[in-house]
C-alpha cells in the first residue's frame, strides 16, 4: 500500500543509467501482493526495463483496471502518474489518455480476469484501433483477489485448488492479439526475467500496439498439481522460440551466436531487435505463420514464448486520425477556438 | 358547413409522408421559403425508428408572432401517405384544409364535411412528365411543394433561389427541380384559387439563424476547446458527434501541416466512449461524449469514477422517450434524475439545461470550462425536440477576448518552486483541489489516481474520518458549483403574484407563449426558467416567495420537482407537477389547459396535487 514508504538507501555500488537515474528511481511503493506472486517479478522486470532504456521516469503513464495485477502499477515507476481505472475498462481510458498526449509512454497493466472476461471487448478494440501502448497481461488463470475462481484463460480440463475441473474453453490472448492486428506480440513467463525484460524493452520501443501475455503463477490459488498456470507446469511446457536482445540506436550489434541463427529487426525508432533463434524455422515477422505455429504447438500441449510477432513499421491511432504532432492537451486558445469571424460565416450559412 | 379557416402568417401545415421517399429535403425547403419571406417558422420532424417505409410527419408552424413551441392541431394537412390517411384526416382542425393526390378517386366517406379538400393529381402530373421510378418519386415531392406554396401565397422565386443554393454548380439539377416546382404551381394556378391560409412577406425573422440543437452543441464543443470526442451512435444524439466532426474538419485542421487539432473515435460502445473521455480528461485534454438515456445507463460506473477521482468530462445527453428502448425517436426530459445522481454511492453531478440551439452552443462551450474548473462530469441536457429539429435562434456570437478556464492545474514551475501538492487537498476552501497533468515533473506532482478512498495526498486510506473529510469536501465543491452554473431566468407577471411556474429546456417556447395567454386571461404567474443544476440561491428565493408553483416538465415522474424538493427543500404541497410525456413536444395549449383547470378548481391548501396526464 502506498502509505508504506520504501527506504531511500541504496547500495553505493549501484550505477546510474545514462540519464543519471538509479534503478531505485524507477521503483514504487512496497508491494502488498502475496510472497512469491509472479506479478511482483513482472513489476521488477518493468523497473529493470525502464532503467535500462534510460526512460525519464515521469514520462510514462501507467494504467490498469481492477484486480491483483491492476494493483501493481503502484509498485513500480513511483514518479509516473498512474491510473487504477474501472474493471475491464483500462483500454478505453488508456486510449483517451494517449489521444490527449501522444508524447508520453503508455503502459497498460491488466490481468486475465480484467482483460479476458469483463474487458475482452475493450482489449480487442484498443488493439484493433492501433493504440500505441505496451499492454501487459499478468496471466495466472485465476481470480486471486476474490479467492480462486477460474478465469477465462484457464485451460479446459485444468483443476482448481479445490479440485474442480474447468469445463470452459480457454481464451488465448496471444492468438487474439495477432488476429486483431497487434503489431508486436510476445509471450513470457514471470519466472524468466532474462526473457521478459528484453521483451518489455522492445515493446516499449515499439511505436504501435504491443501486447505481452505474461504467465504469472498465483502462489495462493493456482500453483498446485492439475493447474496449467503453475510454476512447475509452465517450466515443463515452456517452448521459447527465440532469445531477444534490444539494442538501442547507434550501438554496434554484438553477434554472440552462430551465423544464421540470428534475425535482426530494426524498429521505426532505430532500435534494433536482435533475435537468437531457438526454433529453427520460426520467423517473427510472419503473422500468418505465427498464428499457425502457435495453434500447432498449443495442440501439442506446449506454451510458446518469446517475441512471437513484430511488424517493424506499424501504424498507430494518431497516424490513422492524422492528429497533430503536438500533444492535444497543449494546444492553445488560438489553435482551438475559431473566434467570431468564423461564426459570422457559419451564421450566414444558416439563414 | 364550418367556415373555412382564414389566417395570415399564423397557421400549422403538416406533411404526412413515408420515410425514405426523399420528402424531408422538399419539406425543409418549404419551411425555409417561409423564413426567407421574413415569417418565423417552428418545425418538427416526427419520425419512426426506421430507415424506409414507415410513416413520418413534418410539422410547420407559421408564426409571425414568434411562437416557436409546437402549437398542436393542424390547419392544412398535406396527406401524402395512404397508410396514415384516416388519422391524418382526423387531425385537421374544423374548417381546416386537406391537400391530397387526387389521381386515384377517393370515396366521399374517406373525407370530412367540415374541412376543405384540395385535390391535385400529383401522380398523373408526374407520370406524364417522368418515366424513371426514382424521378417520379423525388420530383413528386417538389411538385407538391410548388402546388402548396402556390395555394398559400408563398413566392415561388424564393424557392427557386433555395433550389439554386442547394444544387449550386449543378445547373441541370436546378433546371429540373425548378421545372417540377412550376408544374405544381401551374396546375394550381390553372385549376383553383388561393386558400384562406396565406403567407405574407413580413420582417419578423431578423438576423436569426435556423439550426438544430445538436449541430449547435457540436459547434459549442469546438468553441469550448474540446479536442477529444468518443461516441457511439444512438438516436437522437448521433448528429451532435457528426456536427462536431464536420466543424472540426472545417475549423480545426492546421493549415500548414494539414494535421488535425482534434481526435474523434467512434468507440465500440458507450462504456468505451466515456472511458476514452475520462482518460483524455485525466491527461489534460478537453473531451466529451454524446449519447441518450440508454448510454447514460451504461456509463454510470465511469461517471462515479469521474466524480470520486475528480476527472473532468462532458456528456451531452440528448434525451428521448424512456425507459429502456422506450420511444427512441420521440422527445422527453426524462433523464434528469438519472444524470443528476448517476452511479453508485453518494454522487451528484452538475447539469446544464439549454432551452434552444442558441443555448446549446453557449452551454456546449461553457460545459468544458465548468468541467475543468470543477474537475468532474458536467452534463448538457438536450432533448430530441431541440436536438434534432431546426429552431430559429439568435445568431451565434463569441467574445474573442475569452480564454479557456483550465481550472486549478499546478505547473512544472509551481512544483519546482516547492509548492505543496496534495491532489485532494482543499487549499482554497472551495472544495476544489489542484491537479497535475501526467508527465509534468520528474520527481514532484506524480500521484496514483483511483476510485478508492484516499487521503488529501492521494494515498490509499480506508480510515472513516479520512473518507468523511473527502466526501464532505466533494459537497463543498458542489456548493461552489452553484455560483458557476448559469443563473435561472426570471419573468415576472405584469402584477405581483404568489403563483409561479418553474420550467426548463425545450419547454421554454411553449411556456412563453402560454404566459402571454395567461396574461390575456388575467392570470398572473411569475416564471422561473432553471438553466442548470445544482440550483442557485435565486431558485431558493423563488420557492420562498410563491405559495403555489407549477413545475412543468416533459416526463412522467416530475423529475425536476423531485430535485427541487431533495436539494432545495421545496415543499411538495406547493410544487404542483404539470407533466407532458407522450413523446410529442409540449404545447402552450396543453400548459394553459392544465394550469387553468387547476387554478379554477378550488383546491384547499395542503391537499395532494393531482398528476396531470399528457394530452
Amino acid at each position: 500500500m502506498t502509505y508504506i514508504a520504501k527506504p531511500k538507501l541504496h547500495h553505493p555500488a549501484l550505477a546510474p543509467n545514462a540519464l543519471g537515474f538509479l534503478r531505485r528511481d524507477y521503483e514504487g511503493s512496497v508491494s502488498t501482493l502475496c510472497a512469491g506472486c509472479g506479478h511482483d517479478s513482472i513489476s521488477s522486470a518493468i523497473i529493470q526495463a525502464a532503467y535500462e532504456l534510460d526512460l525519464p521516469p515521469h514520462r510514462v503513464a501507467k494504467l490498469s483496471g481492477i484486480g491483483c495485477s491492476s494493483k501493481t502499477p503502484d509498485y513500480f515507476l513511483g514518479n509516473s502518474h498512474g491510473f487504477n481505472t474501472v474493471h475491464g475498462r483500462m483500454p478505453s481510458v488508456l486510449t483517451g489518455a494517449n489521444l490527449a498526449n501522444r508524447e508520453l509512454i503508455y503502459l497498460g497493466v491488466s490481468g486475465d480476469g480484467d482483460s479476458a472476461s469483463i474487458g475482452l471487448g475493450q482489449f480487442a478494440h484498443a488493439i484493433r484501433r492501433g493504440v500505441n501502448m505496451t499492454y501487459i497481461v499478468e496471466n495466472n488463470g485465476v481470480y486471486g483477489l476474490t479467492k480462486g475462481q477460474f478465469s477465462a484463460t484457464s485451460d479446459r480440463g485444468s483443476k482448481s485448488k479445490r479440485g474442480v475441473v474447468n469445463h470452459d474453453s480457454a481464451i488465448d490472448m496471444v492468438s487474439l492479439a495477432l488476429q486483431l492486428g497487434a503489431t508486436f506480440v510476445g509471450r513470457s513467463f514471470s519466472g524468466d526475467k532474462a526473457q521478459l525484460v528484453p521483451l518489455i524493452k522492445a515493446a516499449i520501443r515499439h511505436p504501435g500496439p504491443a501486447f505481452i501475455d505474461t504467465l504469472s503463477p498465483c502462489v495462493q490459488f493456482n500453483n498446485h498439481a492439475g493447474s496449467t498456470k503453475s510454476y512447475d507446469y509452465v517450466r515443463e511446457h515452456n517452448e521459447a522460440v527465440n532469445r531477444l536482445d534490444v539494442i538501442a540506436d547507434r550501438k554496434p550489434i554484438e553477434v554472440d551466436y552462430e551465423p544464421g541463427t540470428t534475425i535482426s529487426v530494426t524498429q521505426h525508432d532505430g532500435s534494433v531487435l536482435s533475435l537468437h533463434k531457438l526454433s529453427e524455422h520460426y520467423d517473427p515477422t510472419d503473422r500468418i505463420a505465427a498464428l499457425s505455429y502457435l495453434a500447432e504447438r498449443q495442440a501439442a500441449g506446449e506454451i510458446v514464448t518469446g517475441l512471437l510477432y513484430v511488424n517493424p513499421e506499424p501504424g498507430d491511432l494518431h497516424g490513422a486520425l492524422g492528429t497533430t504532432d503536438r500533444p492535444l492537451n497543449s494546444l492553445s486558445d488560438a489553435e482551438l477556438v475559431p473566434g467570431q469571424s468564423a461564426l459570422d460565416q457559419i451564421n450566414a450559412g444558416l439563414r | 358547413m364550418t367556415t373555412p379557416l382564414a389566417a395570415i402568417n399564423d397557421f400549422v401545415v403538416k406533411f404526412a409522408n413515408v420515410n425514405g421517399s426523399g420528402s424531408a429535403s422538399a419539406n425543409s425547403m418549404f419551411a425555409k421559403a417561409v423564413l426567407r419571406m421574413g415569417v418565423p417558422v417552428a418545425v418538427r420532424n416526427i419520425f419512426p425508428s426506421n430507415i424506409q417505409g414507415l410513416p413520418t410527419w413534418y410539422e410547420v408552424r407559421i408564426t409571425e408572432a414568434n411562437h416557436l413551441g409546437r402549437r398542436g392541431g393542424v390547419d392544412l394537412m398535406v396527406a401524402m401517405n395512404p397508410q396514415t390517411w384516416d388519422k391524418d384526416v382526423a387531425e385537421i382542425e374544423p374548417g381546416g384544409y386537406l391537400f391530397y393526390d387526387s389521381t386515384k378517386p377517393m370515396p366521399a366517406s374517406r373525407f370530412r364535411t367540415d374541412i376543405t379538400v384540395v385535390g391535385v393529381p400529383l401522380t398523373a402530373i408526374c407520370n406524364a412528365a417522368y418515366t424513371a421510378a426514382r424521378e417520379r418519386q423525388l420530383f413528386k415531392n417538389i411538385i407538391y411543394v410548388g402546388a402548396v406554396a402556390s395555394l398559400l401565397g408563398i413566392e415561388i422565386d424564393v424557392i427557386e433561389t433555395l433550389l439554386a443554393e442547394q444544387f449550386e454548380g449543378r445547373d441541370r439539377l436546378i433546371k429540373a427541380n425548378v421545372a417540377a416546382l412550376h408544374m405544381g404551381r401551374d396546375w394550381v394556378a390553372d385549376n383553383m384559387g388561393p386558400l384562406g391560409l396565406q403567407v405574407r412577406r413580413a420582417d419578423a425573422v431578423g438576423d436569426r439563424i435556423f439550426i438544430e440543437g445538436n449541430q449547435a452543441a457540436g459547434l459549442g464543443a469546438v468553441y469550448g476547446g474540446a479536442t477529444v470526442c468518443a461516441w457511439y451512435p444512438i438516436t437522437p444524439s448521433t448528429s451532435l458527434a457528426e456536427a462536431f466532426t464536420s466543424y472540426c474538419q472545417d475549423l480545426r485542421v492546421d493549415p500548414e501541416s494539414g494535421k488535425a487539432n482534434f481526435a474523434i473515435v467512434q468507440a465500440e460502445d458507450e462504456i468505451a466512449s466515456i472511458g476514452v473521455v475520462i482518460g483524455a480528461g485525466w491527461n489534460g485534454a478537453r473531451a466529451f461524449t454524446c449519447t441518450s438515456g440508454p448510454g447514460i445507463s451504461l456509463m454510470t460506473e465511469f461517471i462515479g469514477l469521474s466524480y470520486f477521482a475528480e476527472i473532468p468530462a462532458v456528456i451531452f445527453d440528448v434525451q428521448r422517450g424512456g425507459p429502456s428502448t422506450g420511444m427512441p425517436t420521440r422527445t422527453q426530459q426524462a433523464d434528469l434524475i438519472g444524470a443528476a445522481y448517476a452511479s453508485h454511492g453518494d454522487t451528484k453531478h452538475p447539469m446544464l439545461l439549454p432551452m434552444d440551439p442558441g443555448e446549446c452552443f453557449t452551454f456546449g462551450a461553457l460545459a468544458f470550462d465548468l468541467a475543468d474548473r470543477l474537475q468532474t462530469t458536467v452534463f448538457v441536457m438536450l432533448d430530441l425536440d431541440m436536438g434534432m429539429n431546426e429552431w430559429l435562434t439568435e445568431p451565434f456570437s463569441w467574445d474573442d477576448t475569452r480564454r479557456m478556464d483550465r481550472g486549478k492545474v499546478m505547473t512544472h514551475e509551481e512544483l519546482e518552486s516547492g509548492r505543496d501538492f496534495g491532489r485532494y487537498l482543499d487549499v482554497d476552501g472551495d472544495g476544489i483541489p489542484y491537479r497535475t497533468y501526467p508527465g509534468v515533473h520528474p520527481t514532484k506532482g506524480g500521484y496514483f489516481t483511483r476510485g478508492t478512498s484516499r487521503n488529501p495526498y492521494a494515498r490509499y486510506s480506508e480510515e472513516g474520518s479520512v473518507y468523511v473529510d473527502n466526501v464532505q469536501r466533494l459537497l463543498r465543491k458542489f456548493e461552489t458549483a452553484k455560483s458557476l452554473i448559469p443563473a435561472p431566468e426570471l419573468r415576472l407577471a405584469s402584477a405581483p403574484t404568489r403563483d409561479g411556474v418553474i420550467y426548463y429546456g425545450s419547454t421554454g417556447p411553449a411556456l412563453h407563449e402560454a404566459l402571454g395567454l395567461f396574461e390575456s386571461q388575467g392570470r398572473r404567474l411569475d416564471a422561473l426558467r432553471v438553466r442548470g443544476f445544482p440550483f442557485s440561491s435565486e431558485v431558493d428565493d423563488f420557492l420562498a416567495s410563491h405559495d403555489r408553483i407549477f413545475v412543468i416538465e416533459q416526463n412522467r415522474d416530475a423529475q425536476l420537482r423531485t430535485l427541487l424538493m431533495a436539494e432545495n427543500g421545496g415543499d411538495p404541497y406547493r410544487l404542483i407537477p404539470i407533466l407532458h410525456y407522450d413523446g410529442t413536444p409540449i404545447t402552450a395549449r396543453f400548459i394553459v389547459a392544465s394550469i387553468s383547470s387547476l387554478m379554477d378548481a378550488t383546491q384547499p391548501p395542503g391537499s395532494r396535487p393531482l398528476r396531470e396526464a399528457a394530452e
